[in-house]
C-alpha cells in the first residue's frame, strides 16, 4: 500500500510522438541536444497542464470521434473555414480599428492615412476580401447543411443558431462597407435608414434611430461603428459558442445516404453505434482537411489583398456633392438591382415582408421536417430551391454590376458617325435627344444607358405616331414629356429617331444591351 | 436522489423556504443591477435625436434666376462639432416666379439617394434605382412612391431662407 505509485502519464501524453531512436554515432551530439529540448518542452507542458488541467478539457474535445465522411469529406470543411476567416476578420479588424477614427468628420481622412501605408493598404484588403470570403463561405455552408439535411433531429438548434449567424454576418457586411466612410458609405447609411423606415408603424422612428439623429451627421458613423465593432461581434461570439457547443454535443452529422431515414426514436442510438463501429478521432484524422482548406482560403484572401487590394476610397462624404452614385459592395449588389426593377406596389412587401418570410421559412424548416430522408437525391426539390436562389442572386448581381445600370449621367452627345449627318433636322434631332436626357437611359449604336429599350433600330420598329405616343404618355420607367418639349423639338426628335435603322454589323451595339425591356 | 445535491441528507424541508428566498433574492439582485446599467445606456442610445429647427439663409434673392433650379447648401440645424462635411445638407431651390421659391430635399423619396437636376430635360434623376421627378417634384417614373419632399422656404431681408427639417424618411 505504501509503495509509491508509478507516476501516471499526464493526459494527452499518449499522443506525443515517441522519440526516434538515435541514429548510430553520426549525430549523437545533436540528438542529445534535441533530446534536451524535447525534455524541457515536455516538462514545461506537463507543468502548465498540472496547474491548468487544459489537456483533460481540450483532449477529449480534440479527439472526439466523428463519422468517416469518405467521398464527401471535403464538404465538411466549410463551417471551420468560415470560422477561420472570422478569426482573420478579428485580427485585421483590430489592426484597422487602431488607426481608424470613427468620427463622421474624420474617418475619411484616417482611411486615406491607412491606405497611404503599404501594410495598412494590405490589411484593409485582407479585411475586405475576408468579408467577401466570409459571406460566400457562410452561404455555401448553409447550402451544404440544407442539401444534406443536417438540420434534422437532433441538430435543429445547430441550424437555428446557424441562421442567426448567417444574418449577423450579413449585418457585418453591410455595416462594414459603410465604415469606408466616403460618399458611398455616407449614402449607404441614408439608404439603410430609408429601408428601416419602411417598417410599419415605427418606420420613421426606426429610420432616425439608425441615423442617430434627424439627419445623417455627426452621430451616424459612431452608431454604425459601435454596431460593427462591438454589438454584432458580441452576438456572433455568443451564437458561435452555442453553435460549436451543439456541434460537439450532438456530434457532426454523418454523410447522408439515400434510403437511410432519420427517426428521432432511434437516431441517437444508431449514431453512437456508428461512431463506435467506424468513428475516427476528429484530431487529426478529420481536422487536417479543415486546416488545409482553411489555409487555402486565407492564402487566396491574402493574394487578392496584395494583388487587387480593397476598393478605393472615393469622394469625401459630403452630402452637398450631388454627383454621388452610391453602390453597395458586390455581396449586396443583387438586392440593389432588385430594388431598381421591382414594380412600385410590390416594393414595401419585398423590403420588409420578403426577408421576414425568408426568416420564418428558415426557422420553421428543421421543425417542419425533423426526420425522414436526408439525401438530396431523395429530396430533389431542395436542389431546385438552392439552384433557384443561386441563379436569382447571380442574375441580379449581374444586372446590378452592368456599368450604367440606372441613368448614365456621363453620357456624351452622340458622335457624328452614329448620327450619320452633320446638318439638318436629323442632326438637330440628335441634339434634342441628348438635351432631353433620352441618352441617359436609352442606347443607340452602343452609346448611352441601358435602363430603357435600345433605340438603335427604332425607325424599323415604330412609326412616328407610335414614338410620339410613347414620348408623351411615358411608362412606368419613362417620364412623360408632355409640356416638356415644344412641337419643334418633337418634330426634330422624330426625324432623328425615324432615321434609326438596323446598323451594319461593324458598328453594332456591344454586348450587354437592355436587360429585358423594362417598358414596352 | 440527485447526487449533485449539495446537502442530500440535511432536513431539506426545513431549509426549503430559506433556499427559495435566497434564490429569489439573487435573481432580484441581478435584475436590479442589470436595470441600473441598461436603462441609462439604452435611453442614451434612443435619445440622440435633437429635433431643433431653424431657418438657414442660402443666398440672395437676386442670385436665383426666375425659372431656374439651383443646388444650395446649408448647415444642419444642430451640427455636432466633429461632424465635418457631414454637417452640411443640400437642397434644390426652384425660383418659380418673382416672389415664389420652392425648396426640394435632394433625397429621392425611394431610398434617399441624392437626385440630380438635368436642366435640359427639365427632370430630376436619381442615380441609384432610376427614379425620375418632374420640375415640380412630382414623380415622373421609376420606383419613388411620393413627390420630392419640400422644405419650407421664405424670403427675409433679401435672403432666401430654408427651414431645416429632419431627413425625410418614407
Amino acid at each position: 500500500m505504501d509503495e509509491p505509485q508509478p507516476a501516471s502519464p499526464p493526459p494527452g501524453a499518449d499522443v506525443a510522438p515517441e522519440e526516434p531512436a538515435a541514429p548510430a554515432a553520426a549525430g549523437r551530439a545533436r540528438t542529445s541536444r534535441a533530446g534536451l529540448g524535447a525534455r524541457i518542452w515536455r516538462r514545461s507542458r506537463d507543468w502548465v497542464d498540472d496547474l491548468t488541467g487544459f489537456s483533460s478539457l481540450i483532449g477529449p474535445i480534440l479527439r472526439h470521434p466523428v463519422p468517416r465522411a469518405r467521398k464527401s469529406a471535403w464538404l465538411f470543411v466549410l463551417g471551420s473555414a468560415t470560422l477561420f476567416v472570422f478569426l482573420l476578420q478579428i485580427v485585421t479588424g483590430i489592426a484597422l480599428a487602431s488607426a481608424y477614427v470613427p468620427s463622421s468628420g474624420q474617418a475619411y481622412l484616417t482611411l486615406q492615412f491607412i491606405d497611404s501605408t503599404k501594410l495598412g493598404a494590405i490589411v484593409r484588403g485582407l479585411h475586405y476580401f475576408g468579408a467577401s470570403a466570409m459571406v460566400i463561405l457562410v452561404g455555401v455552408h448553409a447550402i451544404r447543411v440544407y442539401l444534406m439535411a443536417s438540420y434534422k433531429y437532433p441538430r435543429q438548434l445547430n441550424w437555428l443558431t446557424g441562421v442567426v449567424l448567417l444574418f449577423l454576418t450579413l449585418g457585418m457586411a453591410f455595416t462594414g462597407q459603410l465604415l469606408r466612410w466616403d460618399q458611398n458609405g455616407f449614402w449607404s447609411a441614408v439608404v439603410g435608414a430609408e429601408q428601416a423606415g419602411r417598417t410599419p408603424f415605427i418606420g420613421n422612428w426606426f429610420g432616425h434611430f439608425v441615423l442617430a439623429g434627424d439627419t445623417a451627421g455627426g452621430a451616424t458613423l459612431s452608431r454604425f461603428f459601435a454596431a460593427h465593432v462591438f454589438f454584432i461581434p458580441a452576438l456572433i461570439f455568443l451564437f458561435l459558442a452555442i453553435h460549436l457547443y451543439l456541434v460537439l454535443h450532438h456530434g457532426i452529422s454523418e454523410p447522408p445516404q439515400a434510403g437511410r431515414k432519420v427517426d428521432r426514436r432511434t437516431y441517437r442510438q444508431w449514431y453512437h453505434a456508428l461512431l463506435a463501429r467506424e468513428g475516427e478521432p476528429f484530431w487529426p484524422n478529420a481536422a487536417w482537411r479543415d486546416a488545409v482548406f482553411g489555409v487555402i482560403v486565407i492564402a487566396i484572401v491574402f493574394a487578392l489583398a496584395v494583388m487587387i487590394g480593397a476598393p478605393a476610397v472615393n469622394a469625401p462624404p459630403d452630402p452637398t456633392i450631388i454627383g454621388a452614385s452610391p453602390r453597395p459592395d458586390w455581396y449586396l449588389l443583387w438586392y440593389y438591382a432588385l430594388l431598381s426593377v421591382l414594380p412600385r406596389w410590390i416594393e414595401n412587401y419585398v423590403i420588409i415582408l420578403a426577408p421576414l418570410i425568408f426568416i420564418v421559412l428558415l426557422v420553421a424548416l428543421p421543425f417542419a421536417a425533423p426526420g425522414g430522408e436526408r439525401s438530396p437525391l431523395r429530396r430533389p426539390w431542395s436542389l431546385f430551391i438552392v439552384a433557384g436562389i443561386v441563379v436569382t442572386i447571380a442574375f441580379y448581381t449581374h444586372l446590378g454590376s452592368l456599368a450604367p445600370w440606372s441613368p448614365r449621367f456621363d453620357a456624351a452627345p452622340l458622335p457624328a458617325s452614329v448620327v450619320g449627318v452633320k446638318y439638318g433636322p436629323v442632326a438637330l434631332g440628335a441634339g434634342v435627344y441628348y438635351e432631353k436626357g433620352c441618352e441617359y437611359c436609352h442606347r443607340i449604336s452602343g452609346y448611352g444607358g441601358i435602363r430603357g429599350p435600345d433605340l438603335s433600330d427604332v425607325g424599323d420598329r415604330l412609326t412616328a405616331d407610335q414614338i410620339t405616343t410613347r414620348i408623351f404618355s411615358g411608362a412606368a420607367n419613362m417620364p412623360s414629356y408632355t409640356g416638356n418639349m415644344t412641337p419643334d423639338e418633337l418634330s426634330l426628335l422624330l426625324a432623328f429617331l425615324e432615321s434609326r435603322h438596323i446598323v451594319p454589323p461593324a458598328t453594332a451595339a456591344p454586348a450587354g444591351a437592355a436587360p429585358g425591356g423594362n417598358h414596352p | 436522489m440527485n447526487p449533485d445535491e449539495p446537502c442530500p441528507d440535511c432536513a431539506a424541508a426545513e431549509d426549503l423556504p430559506r433556499r427559495r428566498f435566497l434564490e429569489r433574492l439573487s435573481i432580484a439582485a441581478g435584475a436590479i443591477g442589470a436595470l441600473l446599467v441598461a436603462v441609462p445606456s439604452i435611453g442614451f442610445l434612443l435619445g440622440l435625436r435633437r429635433p431643433t429647427k431653424v431657418w438657414r439663409a442660402v443666398g440672395n434673392v437676386g442670385d436665383f434666376r426666375v425659372g431656374s433650379t439651383t443646388k444650395v447648401a446649408f448647415q444642419d440645424p444642430s451640427p455636432l462639432p466633429w461632424a465635418g462635411v457631414t454637417a452640411n445638407t443640400a437642397a434644390w431651390l426652384r425660383r418659380s416666379s418673382e416672389t415664389e421659391f420652392i425648396a426640394f430635399s435632394v433625397d429621392c423619396t425611394h431610398l434617399g439617394c441624392p437626385v440630380r437636376w438635368l436642366p435640359g430635360a427639365n427632370l430630376f434623376m436619381c442615380p441609384c434605382h432610376g427614379g425620375v421627378f418632374y420640375a415640380d417634384g412630382t414623380v415622373a417614373s421609376g420606383p419613388p412612391p411620393r413627390p420630392l419632399t419640400r422644405y419650407p422656404v421664405r424670403v427675409m431681408n433679401g435672403q432666401v431662407e430654408i427651414f431645416t427639417s429632419p431627413l425625410p424618411i418614407t
